[in-house]
Parts: C-alpha cells; structure tokens; sequence
C-alpha cells in the first residue's frame, strides 16, 4: 500500500471523527439533562482522540483541522448534519456508530495501517452505538411526540447513509458485506423500537453523498468558521 | 437546564477486584439500564471502576438524623468493642 492511499483514507476516517465530534461537543451546555451532556462529550472526546491519531498520520493534525477550506474536508455528509433536537442527534449516532464499529471491528483483525488505531478505536465505539440504540429504543417506543420526532430523524438523515458504503482508496474492506450488516442491524433496532424502516433510496441521483470528494451541505461551512476561527485569529495560540 | 421528573439512582462503584463497592454519588435516569451507562460517564471516566452498581434512592432506608443518639451514642464509650488488640498478620492487605 502506498503512502498516498493511506492518507486517503486517514483523512476520509479522521475527517469523520473530527466533525462528529465537534458536532457532538456543541450540545455542552444544551443538552436535555445533565448526565445526557456528560455522555456526549464524553463520545464527543473519544472521537477526537480518534482524529488527532488518524489526521496526524496524514500530516500535520493542526493545520489539517484547523486551515483547510471546506472543499479539502473529506468527511460523510451524515456527520456534518446540524445536531436538531435531540432524536435528530440520536439518530446520527445510531446510523454512524453502527457504521464506525463495524468498520473498526474489520479493520482491527487486519494487518493495513489502522489495524492499530481500530483495535482501541472498537471498544471506544461498542459504547457509542450501545449509547445511540438504548436511546433509540426509549425515544421510538417512548411517548407519541418522542417516536413522532425519531420517525422525522430517522427519515431525514435516511438519504445520507448510502455515502458510508461507497469504498474508499486505501479502506481495505468489503464494503458492500459491511453495508449488508448495518443494514440488518439498523432495521432491527428500529424495528424494535416501533419504527418504520424508511424507503427512501439511500444512493442514486437523488441522495446526498460526495463529502468524500468533497462536496458539503450548507450548514457544514458554518460549523468550520466556528471551529477555525479562534486558530485562524490567533495563529500558533496555545493554553 | 430543565430539570425532568427522571427518579434518582444511588451509585456504587468498586474501584479494584478485592475492594467492596463505595458509594459514589447519585445521578437521574429514566430507568437501571440508563442508570448504569450514566453512571459509567459520570464516575468511571478517569478508570475509578471495575464494577458498577445503581440503585434507585427510593429503595434506601436511611437511618434518621434524630435518632442520632439513640443509635450511636451507646457505641462511643466502649473501646473494648475496636479490634485494637490483634496483631494484623503480615500480608493482608485492605483490612
């Protein structure tokens, strides 16, 4: 495997974590209760430890993270999406962190250059997708406004979930096998959890999905000026 | 904040195999499953655990502050009751 594949991919992953994470990070200080804000940031901390490893194996993690525009971002579009209340948040977790242990949990049993990373990375991430079904159960088979809400998150992040399966340069995994079990994992958590499976198509001309290319949704730039901005003002600031 | 009408859950945490569970703290949670995940984000974060336990505040019965002298003050004049008087063998540890 040559070092350029590598780094592909390092980004596409670390991309993905760096993102999540900072997404999960803007709930501190608004999430529905005290312990649920703890429990995010303490996800939300795993991922970026997951980052920092995988965007220093690519470069520099700083310059990678806080100086690249928009374009050169080779994360999901599924983890770039506003957090919206708490069932939208849920769901994103549940459609990821499915995705992210699977994946880790494949990756860990190989020899490439994450095998390392992932063998941490799974149990980090077991925690995360256990996190995000325990939630959905409760919020699906909750009240009629809980499964109301998880039924509109579950629909709208839906058309996001085919770009995870699209292969990576460098990933040394069956995609399709991986896509294969999400998707039998997914529909029996959300099954359980009283909710319908959405039909809507997850790849073809009318999905989202070229963040690995490089194409992001609107709300993807905001969050980056938050992120870059104390960097950008401030080059080299340190605590 | 809003504060939620989640019940509140004792936490139990044995920090090293050999050691009894220690009480923790307390937290919010809509039911024991919940519980034991919040209590893994709030009091085992920096490695304090091998072992967790939850249970819900309700089921503690407490012994109350006026029956303080009635329960406890009969104790403190007798020292002969305090294991002062053995040697502790050598080894033994968490005594």
């Amino acid at each position: 495997m040559t070092v350029a594949v590598a780094t592909t991919a390092a980004l596409a992953l670390g991309d993905d974590a760096l993102v999540l994470s900072h997404r999960l990070g803007e709930w501190a200080g608004h999430a529905p209760v005290l312990e649920e804000e703890v429990a995010l940031a303490n996800i939300a901390l795993d991922l970026l430890g997951q980052a920092r490893v995988l965007l220093s194996m690519a470069g520099d993690e700083d310059e990678l993270a806080y100086l690249r525009e928009e374009r050169a971002f080779r994360n999901l579009q599924l983890v770039e999406q506003p957090n919206g209340d708490f069932a939208h948040t849920v769901v994103r977790q549940l459609y990821f962190s499915t995705y992210q242990h699977l994946l880790h949990a494949r990756l860990a049993t190989g020899d490439g250059p994450f095998a390392p990373l992932a063998a941490k990375a799974v149990k980090e991430v077991a925690y995360h997708r256990d996190h995000a079904e325990q939630w959905t159960l409760r919020l699906g088979d909750g009240t009629d406004a809980s499964h109301e809400r998880m039924q509109r998150a579950c629909e709208a992040l839906w058309r996001f979930t085919g770009e995870m399966f699209r292969p990576v340069e460098g990933l040394d995994v069956d995609a399709r096998a991986l896509e294969t079990v999400w998707l039998e994992s997914v529909t029996g958590v959300l099954s359980r959890a009283t909710l319908t499976v959405p039909e809507g198509p997850r790849s073809g001309a009318w999905t989202a999905g070229a963040g690995r290319q490089g194409v992001h949704t609107e709300p993807f730039g905001r969050m980056l000026a938050e992120m870059q901005h104390l960097h950008r003002s401030h080059p080299g600031a340190s605590w | 904040m809003t504060n939620t009408d989640w019940p509140l859950w004792e936490v139990f945490v044995r920090s090293r195999r050999g050691l009894s569970h220690t009480h923790a703290g307390s937290l919010h949670a809509p039911d024991a499953e919940l519980a034991l995940r919040n209590a893994r984000d709030l009091y085992t974060r920096r490695g304090e655990g091998v072992s967790i336990w939850v249970v819900p505040s309700s089921a503690i019965t407490a012994s109350s502050p006026d029956e303080k002298d009635p329960f406890f003050e009969p104790a403190a004049d007798k020292p002969y009751r305090h294991p002062t008087f053995y040697e502790i063998p050598e080894g033994v540890k968490h005594l």
